[in-house]
């Protein structure tokens, strides 16, 4: 058994003694160019000049290319053919390459990236929101509106209404590894690709369309990255056309690394987004009608900006049932880094509109906001959708072979495992509500696995809400500069690309005449310990040990054609496409076997390294070796799709997601009135991962992406000047969480409960969802700040210290 | 082309001479010249500690030295802490209680916290927390982190009591 054992993460024992390599770690030959940029220092305008010669007779320059110099226009985008790969003679941002450098070091290629001269004729730039809607310049030709019910009629005929507006900021990856690649030219013009990347298939296709090569000519690998976020998920194909370029016209290998500064200038973030919102409600909270307008500033480009602000308006309700809803999205085009994917994609901002909602409304009625939320939540599925432990039913999965004595899917046997792991409760206390037919999203999705009224309930038990509230009440009452805040918040994420065709992945799995195993499918490790879990699920299937098998670096020329490991669908899609592979083989296994030992096939049994066949029992290394000498195929492709997606984005309507995961957090901070200095003092999270597959890598995630989404709300300001110059551009004027900013107490408890839909082993993507953890601490700021007074905070997101003193001074002012 | 300066070093145990530029920054000696890999480069403003090593015993930031000030030095790398079959505790450690994520961070982390357990052998968590604070992680939200480097050192001070 190796799924759901807490197994540490398969390159740790590398990782511990500097052994793992990185892009930046591959010994390079001797004749490698490394590459940088030569940037704008204009946000808008016209380049009417551009010298480089000074670049170019600069010490160690092999070559500059100015856009005219490149092979043609090397499009970089993952969407639209609208990312140059050096803008010509539009500026589009300030930070925007402009010119290429390749020298015979790294430092000598950056030192000549700096003596371009550029000529450019300004433009005044379009850099917030409000320039960007004066001047109507978006990306589509309008807003994009969904609806569902009349929220306008509703709201108009509510016993109260507000109007408010929070502003959040974005937010830089800052993965630990910058972006990074390395190109290596190959006979008969091939290129061979090492990038640092989430998206292989796509580098592929840039380079490819770059360079005027058919796919087949390009290989890319990516064997891990230092951290990734959604950063690298179409960030990196920049630096590999600009070496496939390199190495394409000089023949020499090509490698390039941003330096931090470059890093930041450079690449896109998350979006930062503006959302206004009328609301109507009755006397206890509850929610009549809602309207929300949401404003995503998108950057230069459009990236993937559409589909990060299609998210943002699928998590408008979170876990709250609208039954009358509006929401009009902006995306709106400005002279900045083109903002792209970042770990929730979208989601974050759009929970973070409602959950503002929330706060308010209960604000307005007095009321606890944990109450306020609860009442308006979506009702909790009955329990006999979401206990499918009963028999489950063999036919339809593929590897029902190994007999029923040991398990072929394993499913009734992990249920167990399950219950006898002291799992929380499976059956909820208290009368299950009626989910009656009209229980659908904004967007007609019908929410049918809903857990947030259980697991809200277990965690303000746990956390002992209703007593830390009364005494935070206290602490307030006797305590004039510091105060406390407390806050319950819940989070429900879809869980699909929402583009449905990506929603597919592929693996390949080679058995050896020794029995070892190795193992490869599409999606990229950048820590998340996705090569792990699905290294568990290849081990579990053929009945092996863990060492058995060995996952090797993502390659396109292994698995064509993959999606981004990204939407956190990397175990999900991955996990099924090996699970389909393994069964493949072992089928043909078990048929030579049982054919060699006079048995049936499905007697065969793959269990604990061992094969049995009736009273036969072989190593599985044995086994292997005799299927090899049987002329058996023991390798083979697996493939996955997602069933049961449509989606229409253009009306907003269909069902987008396979299902939602869960989760809820508690946080209390204490504030300086004086200063804005705060704390975290203590946060509790329970979280649903399904039937987890790597319980201790869950919780990890959990960890690692609530501190991520604490940081964007309190400390990580991203500022631009007038010029449209981003001034925190480093880590020392950008700040992220540091080991000292974690919360005094931190208890973080999976919710073990199967997935009701078919996913691998039961289990749940754990990527995105524990992010959104972090509008607990936001909401506890701003439960903190309303004790001063009697005006609502209306807290704008990051609550910076400055952000957090002008709130006080709104609510003293009762305004 | 500066002057170059004629160095020597000793690092992981290895005498290292050599002639460089007195500016070439530490971390580039070793990640270029000597093909030590394990420390990284994150932020080459000495603020993120990917880059952290030893030197004549104190925890340093390797991409903010100049490879004039590391003359005649002693430096201790991730690569020089333990090997494969004899791992420091700290690096078990880091492995068991999942102090790791995409590891990036991880050799500088744990080159830190065994100065961290040399300057303090029994800290508590709260001077953990403060002991690593210039190191940073993206990925884990350091929980796993601060209890890899108890395990760490409780396992040590196992070991030390028995050995007395
Ligand atoms: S690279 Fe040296 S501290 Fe970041
Ligand atoms: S594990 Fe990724 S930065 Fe620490």
């Amino acid at each position: 058994m190796s799924v759901r054992k807490p197994l540490p993460h398969d390159a740790a024992p590398l990782h511990v003694t500097g052994a793992a390599r990185y892009v930046d770690d591959i010994p390079v030959p001797a004749n490698c160019l490394h590459l940088a940029f030569g940037l704008s220092e204009h946000a808008a305008g016209t380049l009417t000049d551009l010298d480089v010669s000074e670049a170019r007779s600069a010490p160690g320059v092999v070559q500059v290319w100015r856009p005219r110099d490149l092979p043609g226009p090397c499009d970089c985008s993952p969407s639209n053919h609208d990312e140059p790969l050096l803008s010509g003679k539009h500026i589009q941002y300030l930070g925007q390459p402009v010119f290429l450098v390749a020298a015979t070091s790294h430092l000598a290629a950056r030192k000549a990236a700096r003596l371009g001269r550029m000529t450019v004729t300004p433009r005044p730039a379009l850099l917030t929101i409000d320039d960007a809607l004066a001047a109507d310049s978006r990306f589509e030709d309008g807003p994009r509106i969904w609806e569902k019910g009349n929220a306008a009629k509703a709201i108009d005929s509510a016993p109260h209404v507000l109007d408010g507006v929070i502003e959040m900021g974005g937010q830089e990856h800052f993965y630990l590894e910058g972006q990074a690649c390395l190109v290596l030219p190959q006979d008969n013009g091939d290129m061979v690709v090492h990038g640092s990347t989430q998206h292989p298939t796509e580098i592929q296709h840039k380079v490819a369309e770059a360079l005027g090569l058919p796919m087949h000519s390009v290989r890319v690998e990516t064997r891990r990255m230092g951290g990734g976020f959604g950063g690298k998920e179409s960030q990196g194909n920049a630096l590999a056309v600009a070496c496939a370029v390199a190495a394409h016209a000089t023949g020499r290998p090509a490698k390039m690394r941003y330096d931090r500064d470059d890093d930041m200038m450079i690449t896109g973030k998350r979006h930062d987004f503006r959302i206004a919102y009328r609301v109507g409600f009755d006397d206890e909270g509850r929610l009549l009608g809602v309207d929300f307008t949401q404003y995503a500033r998108c950057g230069w480009a459009q990236d993937l900006s559409i589909p990060v602000a299609d998210r943002a308006m699928l998590h408008a309700d979170n876990a709250y049932l609208l039954d009358n809803v509006r929401i009009e999205s902006h995306r709106l085009k400005t002279n900045t880094q083109s903002a792209t994917a970042y770990r929730g994609f979208g989601g974050p901002q759009g929970m973070l509109g409602i959950e503002r909602v929330l706060d308010h409304v209960a604000h307005a009625v007095g009321r606890d906001p944990l109450e306020v939320r609860q009442a308006n939540y979506y009702a909790d599925a009955p329990v006999d959708r979401l206990d499918t432990r009963g028999p489950s039913a063999p036919s339809r999965s593929p590897e029902g072979i190994s007999g029923p004595k040991k398990h072929g899917v394993g499913e009734a046997e992990l249920a167990e495992d399950m219950a006898s792991r002291g799992a929380a409760s499976v059956v909820p206390a208290g009368p299950i509500p009626d989910q009656g037919p009209g229980q659908t999203t904004p967007y007609g999705q019908r929410v049918e696995d809903f857990l947030l009224n259980e697991m809200t309930e277990a965690l303000a038990t746990s956390c002992d809400y209703a007593a830390r509230r009364a005494a935070v009440q206290a602490w307030n009452d006797a305590n004039p500069v510091l105060k406390k805040g407390i806050a319950l918040t819940p989070v429900k994420f879809g869980i699909s690309f929402t583009l449905t065709h990506l929603n597919q992945a592929g693996a390949l799995v080679h058995v050896y005449q020794d029995g070892s195993i190795a193992l490869n499918h599409g999606g990229t490790e950048m820590g998340q310990g996705l090569f792990q879990k699905v290294a568990q699920v290849a081990a579990q299937m053929m009945g092996v040990s863990m060492e058995a098998v060995r996952i090797t670096a993502t390659d396109t020329s292994k698995v064509p054609n993959t999606s981004a490991t990204a939407a956190s669908s990397g175990s999900d899609l991955n996990g099924m496409a090996v699970r389909a592979a393994c069964a493949q083989i072992r089928r043909r296994m078990a048929v030579h076997l049982a054919e060699l030992f006079e048995n049936a096939p499905e007697h065969v049994v793959f269990d604990d390294g061992l094969v049995t066949v009736g009273g036969h029992e072989l190593s599985f290394a044995e086994a292997a070796k005799l299927c090899y000498e049987g002329r058996v195929s023991l390798s083979s492709t697996g493939f996955y799709k997602t069933p049961e997606i449509t989606w229409d984005r253009m009306k907003g309507q269909g069902r987008p997601f396979y299902y939602f995961a869960y989760g809820v957090s508690c946080s209390e901070v204490v504030l300086d009135t004086l200063t804005g200095e705060n704390r975290i003092l203590r946060t509790d999270i329970l979280h649903d991962c399904g039937a987890s597959l790597n319980p201790a890598i869950d919780l990890g995630q959990i960890e690692g992406g609530f501190v991520q989404g604490a940081g964007w709300l309190t400390t990580e300001e991203l500022v631009w000047d007038a010029q449209g110059r981003l001034r925190t551009h480093a880590p020392s004027t950008y700040k992220i969480p540091a080991c000292s900013d974690r919360p005094d107490i931190f208890n973080v408890a999976l919710f073990h409960r199967r997935n009701p839909e078919d996913t691998i082993y039961r289990s749940k993507a754990v990527g995105e969802p524990p992010f959104m953890h972090g509008i607990s601490v936001l909401m506890a700021l701003s439960d903190a700040v309303a004790t001063c007074g009697t005006g609502y905070p209306m807290l704008d997101a990051p609550a910076t210290p400055e952000r957090l003193l002008a709130a006080v001074q709104r609510v003293r002012d009762g305004v | 082309m500066g002057k170059k300066m004629h160095i020597q070093m000793t690092v992981n145990g290895k005498a290292e001479e050599f002639l460089a530029e007195p500016r070439e920054l530490l971390i580039y000696t070793l990640r270029e010249r000597l093909n030590i890999t394990g420390p990284h480069i994150g932020c080459e403003t000495s603020h993120c500690g990917a880059c952290t090593v030893t030197l004549n015993g104190k925890s340093v930031k390797a991409c903010t030295v100049f490879v004039a000030q590391a003359d005649g030095s002693e430096i201790t790398t991730i690569e020089g802490l333990g090997t494969p079959d004899a791992l420091h505790p700290l690096q078990v450690a880091f492995k068991e209680h999942h102090g790791l994520q995409c590891g990036y961070c991880t050799p500088g982390m744990i080159t830190r916290a065994t100065k961290l357990l040399e300057e303090n052998p029994n800290p508590t968590e709260e001077e953990i927390r403060f002991g690593m604070a210039g190191n940073i992680c993206r990925c884990t939200g350091y929980q796993n982190i601060v209890k890899s480097i108890k395990a760490a050192a409780a396992e040590m001070n196992a070991a030390k009591e028995a050995a007395e």
